[in-house]
């Protein structure tokens, strides 16, 4: 398989089981999960995503390591002081970027 | 519904999704940026972000495809990350007009993110199908069309620029679970544990034939589990 269908298919498998969960219990339940587990497990589920998708890699998101732990410390800094989204993206990019010309 | 209310729902929806896709324009942009730097083409990028129109979900499954993983990974991956929607539009079921069709459904289905999540579960009244295809139209158009502009221009950036660029989303995810970490210890908790078993399974040479998806996936649904067991949540924390 070529390497763009490769990619193509891997793509719509993407689509695909991001679409089912959203439409699937839109179309079969008209009533709320009663287990106190499940509804709980899944309230944990962004948040424990999220932080594995992070950490680590965000340590190698740059060959200069070092570059790289200054971005972090940048985003979790404003993120502790509740500033947007857009503004710890870039305030982290900017500070990466000026670690690197030094 | 008559058809001058269903217009004027559909304008309700369009209203209170602008501010939504204004916000994905820009997140997005990095997504373009990073994906096309990781070696995919244009056009390739932009339709991730139209098909998949979610953050965390696309941002991993488009990883694992770069490291060539099998379908199989990506798929459970993205899947496994996207559980959470199953929540919410269960949650939603309860707060949709009597009477709106199956096809409607499977329609503004699509486009049930965690904002439009947000703003449809808190809107006072309930929602109709028109207020739901106004509330996702401008998020839609916001993250393909925020995607393309980064994929394009992502080319003509410095490369020291373009290289520092890759920080952004993993930055944007911690600006996503910090604030609501602060609130909440049982969330910083899932959050520690699941860092450390992500760790745990990096690091430790015994596990070194799991892959950084199966690695995500474990470490999810462990660290969510745990919590789960540990701290249960009322009823009002899960509808946020």
């Amino acid at each position: 398989m070529s390497l763009y269908v490769r990619y193509f298919v891997a793509i719509v498998i993407m689509a695909l089981v991001t679409y089912i969960p959203r439409a699937l219990p839109l179309t079969l339940f008209t009533k709320q999960i009663k287990s106190r587990f499940v509804k709980s497990f899944l309230f944990y589920v962004p948040y424990a995503v999220l932080a594995s998708l992070t950490f680590p890699s965000i340590f190698y998101c740059t060959q200069n390591i070092y570059a790289a732990i200054v971005g972090t410390v940048v985003a979790l800094l404003l993120a502790f002081f509740e500033k947007s989204l857009v503004i710890v993206a870039a305030a982290s990019v900017l500070a990466m970027f000026l670690v690197n010309l030094l | 519904m008559n058809s001058v209310s269903r217009k004027e729902e559909f304008i309700d929806g369009v209203k209170k999704g602008i501010p939504i896709g204004v916000g994905y324009l820009a997140v997005s942009f990095t997504f373009g940026i990073w994906a096309v730097e990781g070696g995919m083409p244009i056009w390739m990028v932009v339709f991730i972000s139209f098909s998949n129109l979610t953050s965390a979900g696309q941002f991993a499954g488009t990883r694992l495809i770069l490291d060539a993983a099998s379908f199989f990974e990506i798929g459970l991956s993205v899947f496994v990350i996207n559980i959470r929607y199953m929540l919410m539009s269960l949650a939603l079921t309860q707060k949709l007009k009597e009477g709106t069709r199956l096809g409607q459904k499977l329609i503004f289905g699509f486009g049930v993110t965690d904002e439009v999540f947000a703003v449809a579960s808190t809107r006072e009244r309930k929602v109709s199908a028109p207020y739901m295809y106004g509330l996702i139209s401008t998020p839609i158009i916001g993250w393909t069309l925020g995607t393309f502009l980064g994929a394009v221009t992502g080319n003509l950036l410095p490369e020291r620029l373009a290289d520092a660029m890759g920080i952004a989303l993993y930055a944007m995810f911690i600006a996503i679970i910090i604030p609501p970490a602060k609130k909440s210890r049982a969330i910083l908790g899932a959050i520690i544990i699941s860092i450390i078993i992500t760790c745990i399974l990096k690091y430790v040479p015994v596990f070194s034939f799991i892959t950084d998806g199966f690695a995500m996936i474990i470490a999810t649904v462990i660290a969510s589990a745990v919590m789960a067991v540990v701290a249960p949540v009322k009823e009002e924390e899960v509808q946020e």
